[in-house]
C-alpha cells in the first residue's frame, strides 16, 4: 500500500513537472503554480485537520506568518530569500507550537478549536493592516530582481518547478508521517481522544508536533506566495480566503489521505476554471462552486474525491472476483 | 487623554450598538444551545438581511422599520427550511459536518450576493439616519436609540415565547434532553428547523434596526460574524442572557478601542477578549460547564 502511495507521488510530481513539454501559455503557468501554492498551504492544514482531526479555520495565520516573515527580512534586513525562507518556516513552526501551546492546553477542541484559530488569524489580519513595518494597508512590495540567488525567476517555468519541488517534499514527509508510530498516534487522537490517552498517548505532545509540522508547510505557502507575486498585503497573507482554500483542498481531495490536497485543489480550482469559462466575468462564481462542492462532500462523499474512487474500485474488484 | 464627556458618550454609543450586537448573537447562541452547533454562516445570512432591506426601500420606497414585519417571516421560514433541508440531513449527525456545511453555506451567500450586487458598499439613508438626540451634554443617534429599544422589545417577546408558549416549552425541551423530548412526542427535526428559524428572524430585525446607519457590501457578513461570536462566546455559549450582557459589553469595547486605538487597530480590542475567553474561560460568563 505504501509502496504503491510512493509511485503515485512520483508519477504525478514527473507528470506535473514534464507537463511545460505539452502545454506552455502562461495562462496555464500560473493556474499551474496557484493551485501549487495552495496544494502546499492544504498539505499543512491536512496533516492537522485531515490526519489528526484539530479543524483549523484560520490556517492564513501561517500563511501570512512565512510571507510577511520572509519579505520583511528583505526589505528591511537585505537578508537572503534563501535565508528568508529559512526563518519564515521556523516562524511558521513557532507560531504554531505557541498557538497550539495555548489552545490544546486549555482543552479547545472541535468548534471551540476551529473558532480560536479563526480569531488568532484575524487578530494578525488586523496588526498587519495597522503596523508600520508590515507596511499598514498598503502592504509590502519586494524589489523585482530575478536571479536564483533572489528565488526570483524570470520564466514561469523555473517558479512552477521550485513550487513543484516543495509539493513534492510535503507530500513525502506527510506519507512518511502517515506511515509513522507518530502518524498512528495523531489518527488515534483524531479518532477518540480520550481512548488514545487511556491507551498512553501523550495527546498534548501528538497536537503540538502536529500543528508545529503543520505552520511550518502552510507558512512555507506564504513564502512562495510572496515570491511569486512580489506583494503581500494583510488581506492576502492573513485573509479569511486562504483559510478557506486550504481547508477546501483536502476536505474535497480525501480528508486525511496524503494525495487528498493536491487531488482537491486541482479539481476545484479546474472546476473554478470552467465555471468562469463558461458564466463569463461573474465576480465570485467560482466560489459559489466551490461552496457547493463542499456542501455535496459533506453530504454524501465524506471521504473526497480519493475516498470515491477507492469504494468504486473496492466495488469492481468484488465484481470481478465473484 | 480624552475628556470625562467624550469617553462616556463613546461608551454610551458603544452601548446602543451593543444592544443590535446582542440581537445578532442571540440567534446564534439560541441555536447553539438547542442544536449544539456553531453556525457559521449567520453573518452572511445577517448581510443577505440587510441586502434585503436595501432592496425593499431602493425598489419600493419601504422605511427600513417597516421591512420589520415583511423580512421577519420571510427569514423565520428560510431559516426553518435550510435547517430541516439541507443542514439537517447532510450533517449526519456529526458537528464538524454541521461546521463545514454552514462555513459552505456563508461562502455560498457571500458570493451569490457579490454576483448579483456587485462589491458595491450601500447604504439606505431616511430621515432618522442623521438626526441625533441632545441628552444633557451628550449627542446621541436617532436611529441607534431606535435599535436599542427595539433590541430590547424583541428580547422581551423572545422571553415571553421562551417561557409562556408551548413552542417555547418543546425547545426548552429539546435543549434539556433530545432523547427524552422524542420519547414524550416532541418532533426534535420540528423544533431544530423552528429555533433555526427563529435566529435567522432576530437576524431580519437585527438588519432593520442597522440599516439605517450601518451600510452593507457582500462582505460585510465576516465583520458580523466575528462580533457575533465574541458576544456568544463571552456570554457563555447557549446562554441567552450571555447574549445580551455580552452584546452590551462587546459594544463599549469596539467603541473605546476604536477612540484610543483608531480605526484600523481599534478592531484589535474584540479579537483580544474573544481569544482570552476562548482560553481562560470557555464557558464564559454564564454559560453551563461543558
Amino acid at each position: 500500500m505504501t509502496g504503491r502511495n510512493y509511485i503515485w507521488i512520483v508519477a504525478i510530481t514527473l507528470l506535473l513537472a514534464l507537463s511545460p513539454l505539452a502545454i506552455a501559455s502562461n495562462t496555464f503557468f500560473n493556474f499551474l503554480i496557484l493551485v501549487l501554492i495552495i496544494s502546499l498551504a492544504a498539505q499543512g492544514w491536512n496533516v492537522l485537520g485531515g490526519i489528526g482531526g484539530q479543524t483549523s479555520f484560520g490556517h492564513a495565520m501561517f500563511f501570512g506568518m512565512g510571507a510577511y516573515t520572509t519579505s520583511i527580512l528583505q526589505l528591511h534586513l537585505g537578508v537572503n530569500a534563501w535565508l528568508g525562507l529559512v526563518v519564515a518556516v521556523a516562524a511558521g513552526a513557532l507560531f504554531g507550537l505557541v498557538v497550539g501551546f495555548l489552545s490544546f492546553r486549555a482543552g479547545l477542541r472541535g468548534s471551540y478549536f476551529a473558532l480560536v484559530t479563526l480569531a488568532f488569524a484575524e487578530l494578525m489580519r488586523i496588526l498587519a493592516n495597522s503596523l508600520e513595518f508590515t507596511g499598514g494597508a498598503a502592504g509590502l512590495l519586494l524589489k523585482l530582481d530575478p536571479g536564483f540567488a533572489n528565488m526570483q525567476f524570470s520564466d514561469r517555468t523555473s517558479f512552477m518547478w521550485l513550487a513543484l519541488a516543495f509539493v513534492f517534499v510535503s507530500l513525502v514527509v506527510t506519507q512518511r508521517l502517515a506511515d509513522s508510530r507518530f502518524g498512528a498516534h495523531l489518527v488515534a487522537v483524531r479518532e477518540n481522544e480520550d481512548a488514545a490517552r487511556a491507551l498512553g498517548v501523550d495527546v498534548l505532545a501528538v497536537k503540538l508536533k502536529a500543528i508545529t509540522l503543520s505552520g511550518a508547510m502552510t507558512a512555507a505557502a506564504g513564502v512562495l506566495y510572496a515570491q511569486y507575486f512580489l506583494y503581500i498585503d494583510a488581506a492576502i497573507g492573513f485573509g479569511m480566503w486562504i483559510s478557506v482554500e486550504a481547508l477546501l483542498a483536502p476536505m474535497v481531495g480525501g480528508r486525511g489521505l496524503v494525495l487528498g490536497p493536491l487531488v482537491g485543489a486541482f479539481t476545484l480550482h479546474g472546476l473554478g476554471e470552467v465555471t468562469k469559462g463558461f458564466a463569463g466575468r461573474i465576480p465570485g462564481i467560482d466560489l459559489i462552486v466551490f461552496a457547493l462542492v463542499l456542501i455535496a462532500v459533506v453530504a454524501f462523499a465524506s471521504e473526497g474525491i480519493l475516498g470515491l474512487l477507492r469504494k468504486f474500485r473496492a466495488r469492481l474488484f468484488r465484481k470481478g472476483g465473484a | 487623554m480624552y475628556p470625562p464627556v467624550i469617553i462616556i458618550e463613546a461608551m454610551l454609543n458603544g452601548l446602543l450598538t451593543g444592544a443590535i450586537y446582542a440581537l445578532v448573537a442571540l440567534g446564534l447562541t439560541l441555536v447553539y444551545g438547542v442544536l449544539h452547533i456553531i453556525n457559521f454562516a449567520h453573518g452572511a445570512t445577517l448581510a443577505a438581511a440587510m441586502f434585503a432591506v436595501w432592496g425593499l426601500n431602493a425598489a419600493f420606497g419601504v422605511d427600513p422599520y417597516l421591512a420589520i414585519p415583511i423580512l421577519t417571516p420571510v427569514f423565520f421560514v428560510i431559516g426553518y427550511a435550510v435547517q430541516r433541508f439541507v443542514i439537517g440531513p447532510a450533517a449526519h449527525g456529526d458537528d464538524g459536518n454541521i461546521l463545514l456545511i454552514t462555513l459552505g453555506l456563508s461562502i455560498l451567500i457571500e458570493n451569490a450576493l457579490l454576483a448579483s450586487f456587485g462589491s458595491d458598499t450601500r447604504s439606505v439613508s431616511t430621515d432618522i439616519s442623521f438626526s441625533v438626540v441632545e441628552v444633557g451634554p451628550f449627542l446621541l443617534s436617532t436611529a441607534r436609540l431606535v435599535g436599542f429599544a427595539g433590541s430590547a422589545v424583541v428580547a422581551l417577546l423572545f422571553w415571553l415565547l421562551m417561557s409562556r408558549t408551548d413552542t417555547g416549552k418543546a425547545i426548552r425541551a429539546v435543549a434539556r434532553e433530545k432523547l427524552g423530548a422524542r420519547l414524550v412526542g416532541i418532533n426534535v427535526g420540528h423544533v431544530y428547523a423552528v429555533t433555526f428559524g427563529l435566529g435567522c428572524a432576530a437576524l431580519a430585525i437585527a438588519a432593520s434596526f442597522l440599516m439605517p446607519t450601518f451600510y452593507v457590501n457582500p462582505r460585510v457578513g465576516g465583520a458580523f460574524v466575528s462580533i457575533a461570536f465574541t458576544v456568544v462566546v463571552l456570554g457563555g455559549m447557549g446562554s441567552v442572557p450571555g447574549a445580551m450582557i455580552g452584546g452590551l459589553i462587546i459594544g463599549m469595547v469596539e467603541s473605546l478601542s476604536g477612540l484610543y486605538l483608531g480605526e484600523s487597530l481599534g478592531q484589535i480590542g474584540i479579537f483580544i477578549i474573544f481569544i482570552l475567553v476562548l482560553l481562560l474561560r470557555p464557558t464564559g460568563l454564564f454559560g453551563a460547564k461543558a
